[in-house]
């Protein structure tokens, strides 16, 4: 049986007394796609926030792997493998693409607390990020700023960081936001490409792209779970039609 | 390239007092020095950190008392009473960073400010302790290995050696894995949480290096002056060094130490010819403001940058 990756039980968040999210139950297996559907405020952005750690859940668990990260620090669950992208994009403007990653890279590394290793001579680092920007098609980029890129290859930046921290669970919040139909297809098949063990949970606004990616669908509305099954169920449910397709 | 310009500074630095013509030129060289150890410390967390501090003058300001008291009244050597003066304040600091490091942005700096305000007020009230309004005096110049440090040029070039330590270790700190995650967490703090930094503990580690490199200042200042006043610890002493870490260019290695010769000169050497230096000194900082906003240091080399443009489409 493959085992729960991630499980949220009864999970609360409200800002100001207007709740965000409302008794969120969910688990998501070993290796699954997948997808947080909901109109705009439904609470996806913040259920994730509350996942990641960067935001406290007023009430609820949160499981990774088994392991209870309620009261864990935002910093620690990326030690459990628990990797994000960002729905509006965050990265080191003035830093080369490369360096982007080595920091990420160093998020997971002992040697981030020495002061005395010079980072130009971490040729180990630097080959890796190379190669995680290989990966993303980003290679040829490495040395230049981020502010000298694009949108759409600062998008795949993002997922380029992500992945380079070889998560075991990753959150990609709308990771096609913004983008042409052209880069859109290249993220697309970029996200085709995360290893099988990887657990995905993804935030997409882009039916015709979740659904084709997602195993499983999450229907969240005002906070709270409405619907949860496969792409046909999800589809042919009533409540979903009425909510998030306005039918 | 960049090795044949460290070495030129070096010996640049070493040939100083055969080119000033006095003591009192040579005495300001090694102000200068201290004043740059002390606003390179301040610039880790300025500059690096992104965390303005205004209480600086505080680790500098302990550090001397620690050692005048050290050597005064409690009878220790004055290699001990230094490294007493040094850990003590080190010490101090790991406790006002667990404190100021609660808050970031404006609130960081009211904590600093007033931590720094309790210690003036203790410097300038609790008198049987630290001799009030009179400061304390009465301790001389370390004398390392029986060299005699009295005079201008011998303790120019004492402070010259703690200069380089200084300077060295500051750009190894801030170009190592740990400075990369510093200034990540400057830029980007909530990104830098999600990549897994620990952004508090960077903070924290580095607000007590920059203690102690401050400290480290605050030692050569009272081994400069033989005497320790309230002066030393008030706001005007926090703002000048900021003031030095700013003009000079927040976030560069040279920058503080351009800000620091600055003021230093603008202090000692112009207020001897101007009535109002102080005046001349508001203006100096206005025009940095208006015209190189990033600093002296990084404003020249954009300046140099346009001119190589400029010269090549030519």
């Amino acid at each position: 049986m493959t085992a729960a990756a991630l499980e949220l039980k009864g999970l609360f968040k409200s800002f100001g007394g207007v709740p965000a999210v409302r008794d969120v139950t969910l688990s998501v297996l070993e290796g699954e796609r997948r997808l947080l559907l909901g109109p705009n405020g439904a609470g996806k952005t913040t259920l994730f926030n509350l996942v990641t750690g960067d935001l406290a859940s007023d009430s609820g668990t949160i499981r990774v792997f088994g392991r209870d990260v309620s009261r864990l620090r935002a910093d620690r669950r990326v030690h459990l493998g628990l990797s994000r992208t960002y729905q509006v994009i965050t990265l080191f403007p003035k830093n080369t693409l490369a360096h982007n990653i080595v920091l990420a890279l160093l998020g997971l590394s002992r040697s981030r607390f020495n002061p005395f290793s010079l980072l130009a001579r971490r040729g180990d680092l630097w080959e890796r990020a190379r190669g995680a920007l290989d990966r993303v098609g980003l290679g040829k980029l490495a040395d230049r700023s981020v502010a000298q890129t694009s949108y759409g290859e600062q998008r795949r930046l993002e997922l380029a960081i992500a992945l380079a921290q070889e998560p075991r669970v990753l959150l990609l919040d709308e990771p096609l936001a913004g983008l042409s139909r052209e880069e859109r297809r290249d993220v697309q098949d970029l996200l085709t490409t995360i290893p099988r063990e990887v657990t995905v949970v993804m935030i997409e606004h882009d039916l015709d792209v979740a659904l084709s990616f997602a195993e499983k669908i999450t229907v969240l509305h005002y906070g709270q779970v409405i619907v949860e099954g496969t792409r046909a169920q999800v589809v042919a449910d009533p409540r979903v039609q009425e909510v998030y397709l306005g039918a | 390239m960049k090795r044949a310009a460290v070495y030129a500074a070096v010996a640049a630095l070493l040939v100083v007092p055969a080119f000033l013509p006095f003591d009192y030129y040579v005495n300001i060289a090694s102000q200068i020095l201290i004043a740059g150890i002390f606003a390179g410390s301040l610039n880790l967390l300025v500059g690096y950190g992104g965390l303005i501090s205004l209480g600086h003058a505080g680790y500098l300001g302990a550090s001397a008392y620690v050692l005048a008291w050290l050597s005064t009244r409690a009878g220790f050597s004055h290699l001990w009473a230094s490294l007493g003066a040094v850990t003590l304040t080190t010490l101090m600091a790991a406790v006002f960073g667990v404190l100021s490091l609660r808050a970031t942005g404006l609130g960081f700096v009211m904590i600093t400010l007033a931590l720094a305000q309790i210690l003036w007020g203790v410097a300038y009230r609790w008198v049987s302790l630290t001799g009030g309004d009179n400061g304390l005096s009465g301790f001389g110049r370390p004398q390392p290995f029986g060299i005699d440090l009295s005079s201008a040029t011998a303790f120019y070039l004492f402070v010259l050696v703690f200069f380089a330590i200084s300077f060295l270790f500051v750009s190894v700190f801030v170009r190592s894995t740990f400075g990369a995650g510093l200034q990540g967490t400057r830029d980007q703090p909530r990104r830098m949480q999600a990549l897994g930094w620990d952004v508090w503990s960077t903070r924290f580690v580095t607000f007590v290096v920059s203690g102690f490199w401050a400290a480290v200042a605050g030692v050569l200042y009272a081994d400069y002056n033989q005497f320790v006043s309230p002066h030393v610890l008030a706001l005007t002493n926090s703002a000048e060094v900021l003031l030095m870490v700013i003009a000079g260019g927040a976030g560069t290695l040279l920058g503080p130490i351009v800000g620091a010769a600055v003021v230093v000169l603008l202090k000692n050497v112009v207020s001897a010819y101007v009535t109002r230096w102080v005046l001349l000194l508001g203006l100096v900082f206005v025009a940095i403001v208006l015209y190189m906003p990033e600093g002296l240091v990084p404003g020249i080399e954009r300046l140099r940058r346009r001119t190589v443009r400029t010269g090549t489409r030519a």
